[in-house]
């Protein structure tokens, strides 16, 4: 390979801050004509630091870092992602250095999104890993003149078998380094598996629990002033006028620009208050008097007005996604049928740190960001067309993320941060308050399930899911035609996913477009028509007279979907006598690439129910962790609980009814039940594991209230304690 | 602006600012300690939870101008210096947090809890714990990791 001019020495007495690297592919392991030189780790360190691959850096002095290409929410991916290629390498990942990645281009897609990160980068972060174990063990061999099948890696060391023999990962590199990189190295059967699949503790946990570890709220960069926003309370308003008078008479304020949030599909007006410290620029902010022209929001932006319009569309033919039969003759002529709609509301995310970002434009016409985002790759693309700089010329950090489920990855915030840096060149922290984040948006979108279904001869014969609402792909994206299906409905209510085969059977989509900005929220679509799904296949059951669970598995011959039902019906004792006012309610969905069941009890508890036990079922094939899989689970049995018996968000006159936590409930700790938490070791692929366990919960509690009281639940939100 | 005398972590300060900044922001931005967290500004979260003269209290909610003469701040930083507090080290042991953003407030609430109720039940956990939301969804973790410290402060 190809090597820089100096000798190592004088590179090393140079102090160069750069060293030689191997620039690979992530996928194709094809090594680049002309290596780049990589930037240096440790600029202060008189050591070789080597990219053996865009992943692994290996100096000579034997440290080891890893990168992680996917930022942490909460999730857990700065265990899964270099749990993968640690396994291969045979290291520990206690004795390795972690790097988040920062959007470059090498490291492919950086996005924690989609419950992507281990099904995503299962084979190519192992790979990486194999690759790099390859070339460490062929320069072994070499320098011991030993066969190759006679070396072993293990702990960070190469060893000659039957030999006290051994180096280091450190002495080998620099030769391992010239290697051309293997492009199929072989992987570990899992059977050998020494961290996958076993449950570790994650290392960043003391420091999540000693307030040592840092997010983009905590991020302190020298001479930086502080931003807070002030957003029109309709969203989309524009500003007729701006009274900063007594804003800047505010002890610490500095300056009030008036400015954009920009939103990926379009730009509203903002006024920044700039101050010494963040609590100047909230004082400031609310000494401001702006005059807003809202428009015809007061009519558009209403959720009375958009569910109206859904519930219309409910009554037209929506646009066919897809059929098998002729439903509509069949509905008209069958004996035993049903039609209702089940609706869901707009949802905040609200994670508990708010959106923030801090930008340095700086005078050399380089950048700087800090910025919680869920994708660095697209936050660097965004922060590059915010401020006209090129990508290589802006440095991209990403600090932790406070929970974001799915907020972090719409960056209206860093842009307009970006906006204020551009104008105020120095470093700038803009901060968002609890209100703007409630009032602000974007939410997941309220949706409209219209169902119709009929049943023959004690089985369900027929069915029809008609998905109506706002789409995200059509508003964020603008990439829906005025005749196409949302298309991704394949991966939530298609019946290829639901692998229900129903003789009969039709979806279709209607789109009712709404003003109100929104965007993926934990689980996407299906966190809406998992509960008209699930909850109708029960009214199904009923009106044929059969069990639910029963009714089901009529339905599905998949193995994998069977085994998932069967294992949440064993472990939470379906068949169970219960006692009066007690009742069981299941459902099962599938999302992201796995499984998830959940069976739910609850008893009458005067007007309404109390929550007794929630049993979930995950088969998301192999998995990092199963600590992991567990606390996600549990994490979206709340955030499922919470989705269907806490207020959703609404618009009146065109304003959010919500600001704050005291109006946009959440669950508490004394609410949250019992609950427990199966996991399947199907051996299969890799499956989402962050959201899968989200659509399953409400419809459960749907059907365990139906069987407890006989009250079928058809919209959330809905009061558990008081269910009319 | 006004100078105020505080001890914090039992280290005593002196920071120059507003009489009204809640004692959230002086922690942060002026004293330099980042682990309290801002959630809501309004005493909904629970994020910001610091002890004032043990007591747990809301720090977005308290002006440094209102803080008892001589109040002794204890933040997250504070309770486990030289050895890790025991509700810190059940919150490793029980795996409780996703994002971690509101543990800081959850711990220095559980430490409160524990010190006036060294062997709570779960009903004394739900009522005490309540003011704490955590939206990763931690809640069961949090309830078997305060017990868990409750065994371990009777050693």
């Amino acid at each position: 390979m190809e090597h820089i001019n100096t000798s190592r020495r004088s590179f090393i007495k140079a102090g160069s801050l750069t060293g030689v690297g191997l620039m690979v592919g992530l996928n194709t392991f094809a090594r680049e004509k002309n290596p780049k030189k990589i930037s240096h780790t440790n600029p202060k360190s008189a050591v070789f630091d080597l990219e053996i691959n865009p992943f692994i850096i290996i100096s000579t002095d034997g440290s080891i870092a890893l990168i992680n290409p996917r930022p942490d929410m909460g999730q857990g991916s700065t265990q899964a992602a270099p749990s993968l290629i640690a396994e291969e390498l045979e290291v520990s990942l206690d004795k390795v250095k972690l790097i988040q990645s920062g959007g470059q281009e090498k490291y492919g897609s950086q996005q924690s999104g989609g419950s992507s990160t281990v099904r995503g980068l299962w084979n190519s972060l192992r790979k990486a890993g194999a690759a790099a174990k390859e070339m460490l063990i062929e320069t072994a061999a070499k320098r011991w003149n030993a066969s190759i099948a006679d070396c072993y890696a293990q702990d960070g060391k190469i060893y000659l078998k039957n030999s006290d023999k051994s180096f280091t990962y450190g002495e080998l590199v620099d030769d391992a380094s010239k290697l051309q990189v293997p492009r199929n190295p072989k992987l570990k059967d899992p059977k050998d598996f020494k961290i996958l699949g076993k449950y570790n503790k994650r290392l960043d946990v003391p420091e999540r629990v000693t307030g040592k570890a840092v997010y983009g709220i905590d991020i302190e960069v020298p001479n930086m002033v502080y931003a807070c926003m002030q957003h029109s309370p309709a969203i989309h308003g524009k500003i007729v006028s701006i009274d900063d008078s007594e804003a800047l008479k505010v002890k610490g304020v500095l300056q009030v620009i008036k400015t954009k949030r920009p939103m990926p599909h379009r730009g509203a007006d903002a006024v920044a208050v700039i101050a010494t410290n963040w609590w100047a620029a909230l004082k400031g902010r609310k000494a401001l008097k702006v005059t807003w022209d809202n428009g015809d929001l007061a009519k558009t932006m209403s959720t009375d007005n958009y569910f109206t319009a859904t519930y219309e569309a409910a009554k037209k033919e929506g646009i066919r996604y897809e059929e098998k039969g002729d439903f509509n003759a069949k509905f008209a002529n069958a004996k035993q049928k049903l039609e209702v709609n089940y609706e869901t509301p707009f949802l905040a995310h609200a994670p508990i740190e708010p959106e923030c970002a801090v930008v340095h434009v700086k005078d050399d016409g380089t950048a700087e960001v800090w910025a919680h985002v869920q994708g660095p790759d697209g936050g660097l693309a965004d922060v590059s067309r915010a401020l006209g700089i090129s990508k290589d010329k802006i440095k991209f950090n990403v600090p932790l993320l406070g929970g974001s489920f799915g907020r972090k990855a719409y960056h209206d915030y860093l842009n307009e941060t970006c906006l204020l840096a551009k104008e105020l060149k120095k470093p700038v922290k803009m901060i968002w308050t609890r209100e703007d984040d409630i009032t602000q948006g974007p939410y997941r979108p309220g949706m409209l399930s219209h169902m119709q279904g009929f049943v023959d001869n004690g089985k369900i014969t027929g069915f029809h899911h008609h998905a109506i609402g706002e789409s995200i792909v059509g508003q964020v994206f603008g990439g829906l035609a005025p005749d196409e299906s949302d298309p991704w409905l394949s991966g939530e209510i298609s019946t290829e996913n639901s692998k229900y085969e129903f003789p009969v059977s039709k979806i279709s989509w209607t789109n009712v477009k709404t003003e109100i900005p929104i965007v993926w929220w934990r689980s996407v679509y299906a966190s809406n028509f998992g509960w008209g799904q699930e909850c109708f296949i029960d009214e199904l059951a009923q009106l044929a007279g059969k069990d639910p669970l029963q009714a089901r598995l009529d339905l599905v011959k998949d193995a994998r979907y069977r085994k998932v039902l069967e294992t949440v019906a064993e472990k939470a004792n379906w068949k169970e006598k219960l006692g009066a006012g007690q009742g069981k309610g299941i459902a099962v969905f599938a999302s992201f690439g796995s499984i998830s069941a959940c069976c739910i009890t609850v008893s009458k508890d005067g007007a309404g129910v109390k929550i007794d036990k929630v049993v979930s079922v995950l088969d998301c094939g192999y998995y990092v962790n199963p600590d992991h899989v567990k606390a996600q689970t549990e994490g979206n049995i709340v955030m499922g609980i919470t989705a269907a018996i806490k207020g959703g968000i609404t618009f009146t006159n065109g304003v959010c009814d919500q600001t704050n936590f005291h109006q946009y409930n959440v669950m508490r700790l004394n609410e949250a039940p019992k609950m427990e938490i199966h996991i399947i070791d199907s051996g299969e692929n890799p499956g989402g594991v962050g959201e899968p366990g989200l659509p399953p919960i409400a419809p459960a509690l749907g059907n365990a209230i139906f069987a407890a009281t006989g009250k079928r639940i058809r919209k959330l939100p809905f009061d558990i304690t008081n269910l009319g | 602006m006004a100078i105020f005398n505080l001890t914090v972590n039992g280290k005593k300060t002196k920071v120059d600012v507003e009489p009204d900044m809640p004692l959230l922001w002086v922690v942060r931005d002026f004293v330099g300690l980042k682990g309290t967290k801002f959630g809501c500004g309004m005493a909904q979260c629970g994020a910001c939870t610091v002890h004032v003269n043990g007591e747990a209290t809301r720090s977005c909610q308290i002006p440094v101008s209102s803080l008892p003469k001589n109040a002794k701040i204890t933040t997250i930083e504070g309770i486990g210096e030289t050895q890790l507090h025991a509700v810190q080290q059940a919150w490793i042991d029980e795996q409780v947090p996703q994002c971690g953003y509101c543990q800081s407030g959850q711990i220095m609430s559980a430490v409160a809890l524990l010190k006036s109720n060294p062997n709570p039940t779960d009903a004394d956990i739900d009522t005490y714990m309540s003011g704490n939301l955590c939206r990763c969804g931690t809640y069961d973790r949090i309830r078997k990791g305060i017990h868990r410290a409750a065994e371990s402060l009777k050693k």
